[in-house]
């Protein structure tokens, strides 16, 4: 009898959609708010302009660290190479060749992506502790490297004049303008990355490596293709805080305290989720912002959070939010539209 | 000249440190048949699924998958050639959905896209009766229902050769014939099928052939009725006394 009913069904066509009322719910409401994010420097003073394009770096951070980490399965401590590489391409193209410095961003990134093939050759040799640790030593070779260019600076680092040309209320929105355009190419391609087909595999992956390379998942080339992929991304978060401060310095750009961060935001959103790394990135901003004056206080404030968060909530906030059942605020899911349903709504 | 076998075992040999946990294994599975394969535990039943679909790489021999030596290609290049494998502890793609897991494997395995993938990930789902799941998280199965999930992930990856690792054990005896007439039906539809299971008498409704491993080697091997019916496999693997005669219908009652 079930039998009859389900094989009626299954003649139906166009039974799987994508959207879920909630996935609509958020895809709109985040057009929604970019549009706002776009016109906020002609409503808000430039302080705290100058600190939302610290935010959309974070955001940039957040989402392609979670992609390598949370998808991936790789816990990198050493993204700040690619911070740093991507600052100091920018300063290269922009000031020593001339690119127009817009252009240079995209460029920037696609330099980091090319660096990070022969890397990730070098760093899958490791699993686990040992690829977290081999990365930072990467890092720090790349910084090492750095000093040694007296064309950018060596270690005393080097000042941007690309950005001279603007006045300096200007320069400020225009960072910002770049910054939120960044922010939403970055995190709009995580969320096409992880709605693709291509997503399916690395959701797979997330979730269990051995199950989807015996469904058909090449594990190491999605795996290489996520290092990259995040590799562009950090990229792009070293140029905007190049443009944002005006200056690059190794001991800054290559700070192993990105990483931190990145890490921090990633736990207390939750890890493995579109949604967790913003939600964190966000709550990680808004606290150093209340914080900041406390100085190394506010570190130790933040650590025993992350310990809390890995102890009591594995899953971040955004486990918590979903805990009775997955809630997607991006349309990458597929739902199956049951016979009773349907029948439901007729 | 006949026609090469599906899949082909020459000498494998798999060892856990100095553990031998197979060795020498010789095997020729002809297209179309579905081979039972009993064992005490230990045996190297598990290892030599694993070994077959790719997840663990044999120390020593050669497997042959239509006569072509694939000994060295990865589990994701044999899933994509159709060999598909269902765990013994089920390995789910917890945070995805039940469909979700399917479509995994209709796209990358099948290498179907789009509403081709769908449609075959929802045929596994009908054939395993798990539709009113479709939609549910791995992760809220229970142990049984994670056990057809399994068996339908394996199902939509469109297999040739379907390995099945214990699949009915914990069924309860409503539940163990219409399993049998899920793996008959798969059969029918052309997929050679390497089951190991427990459930003897489920085994014997389906296999056209038997097997029985212990300690990494065969014990007994051929018409189903006639292995079980053999002295070392009563002895060893039922636990039987070989001197009394086995009653005439079979030990799978």
């Amino acid at each position: 009898m079930t039998d009859l009913l389900s094989r009626r069904s299954a003649s139906s066509t166009q039974r799987v959609s994508r959207w879920t009322p909630s996935s609509a719910v958020g895809t709109s409401a985040g057009a929604v708010l970019i549009v706002a994010l776009a016109a906020l420097p002609y409503l808000i003073n430039l302080a705290t302009i100058y600190a939302m394009i610290d935010l959309f770096v974070l955001l940039i951070l957040a989402s392609t660290w979670n992609l390598l980490a949370g998808f991936g399965g790789m816990v990198s401590v050493g993204q700040q190479a690619y911070i740093g590489l991507g600052a100091y391409s920018l300063v290269t193209l922009a000031d020593l060749l001339g690119v127009n410095v817009f252009l240079a961003i995209p460029i920037a990134a696609i330099v980091s992506a090319l660096v990070a093939i022969p890397v990730s050759y070098l760093a899958f040799r490791l699993v686990g502790g040992y690829f977290a640790v081999g990365t930072w030593v990467i890092a720090e070779v790349f910084r090492l490297v750095t000093i040694q260019i007296p064309q950018v600076g060596g270690g005393a680092g080097v000042s941007i004049s690309a950005m001279s040309g603007f006045p300096r209320d200007l320069r400020i929105a225009v960072g910002y303008w770049v910054a939120l355009v960044c922010v939403v190419v970055v995190v709009g391609s995580c969320v096409l990355l992880v709605r693709s087909r291509f997503g399916l595999a690395l959701t797979a992956l997330r979730d269990d490596p051995t199950a989807a390379a015996t469904s058909g998942v090449n594990v190491d080339a999605s795996k290489r293709l996520v290092y990259l992929i995040s590799a562009a991304g950090a990229g792009v978060a070293g140029t905007l805080i190049a443009i944002s401060t005006l200056r690059v310095q190794p001991s800054g750009v290559y700070d192993v305290q990105w990483s931190a961060f990145m890490i921090f935001m990633v736990v207390i959103g939750g890890v493995g989720t579109l949604e967790g790394p913003i939600i964190g990135a966000v709550i990680f901003w808004l606290l150093k912002q209340a914080l900041a004056e406390y100085g190394s206080a506010y570190l130790i404030g933040l650590g025993i959070l992350g310990v809390l968060f890995v102890l009591f909530a594995r899953r971040g906030i955004w486990g918590l939010v979903s805990r009775r059942g997955r809630v997607d605020l991006f349309p990458v899911g597929y739902r199956l539209r049951l016979p009773d349903q349907t029948r439901r709504k007729q | 000249m006949t026609p090469e076998p599906l899949v082909e075992t020459r000498s494998v040999g798999r060892s856990f440190g100095r553990l031998e946990v197979l060795s020498g294994f010789d095997l020729k599975v002809e297209a179309g048949e579905v081979l039972g394969i009993i064992g005490p535990n230990g045996a190297g039943k598990s290892t030599l699924l694993a070994v077959l679909g790719g997840a663990i790489p044999p120390t020593t021999g050669t497997i042959l998958l239509d006569g072509v030596d694939v000994t060295r290609r990865p589990s994701h290049w044999r899933a994509r050639h159709g060999i598909a494998t269902s765990y013994q502890v089920p390995r789910p793609f917890l945070g995805m959905s039940v469909l979700e897991n399917l479509l995994v494997a209709a796209t990358f395995a099948a290498g179907s896209r789009g509403h081709r993938a769908q449609a075959a990930a929802v045929d596994s789902l009908q054939r395993t009766n798990l539709e009113r799941f479709a939609n549910a998280e791995a992760s809220s199965l229970r142990l049984l229902d994670r056990k057809r999930l399994e068996v339908a992930r394996a199902l939509a990856s469109g297999p040739r050769l379907l390995l099945l690792d214990e699949i009915a054990g914990g069924l309860t005896e409503q539940e163990v014939p219409e399993l049998v007439e899920l793996v008959r039906s798969v059969a029918a539809s052309g997929v050679t099928v390497i089951w190991i299971e427990h459930v003897v008498h489920a085994l014997t409704a389906v296999a056209t052939r038997l097997l029985c491993l212990s300690y990494g080697r065969v014990l007994a091997e051929g018409e189903p009725a006639a292995v079980l019916a053999s002295p070392e496999v009563r002895r060893i693997y039922l636990g039987l006394d070989p001197e009394v005669a086995a009653p005439a219908g079979g030990p799978d009652a």
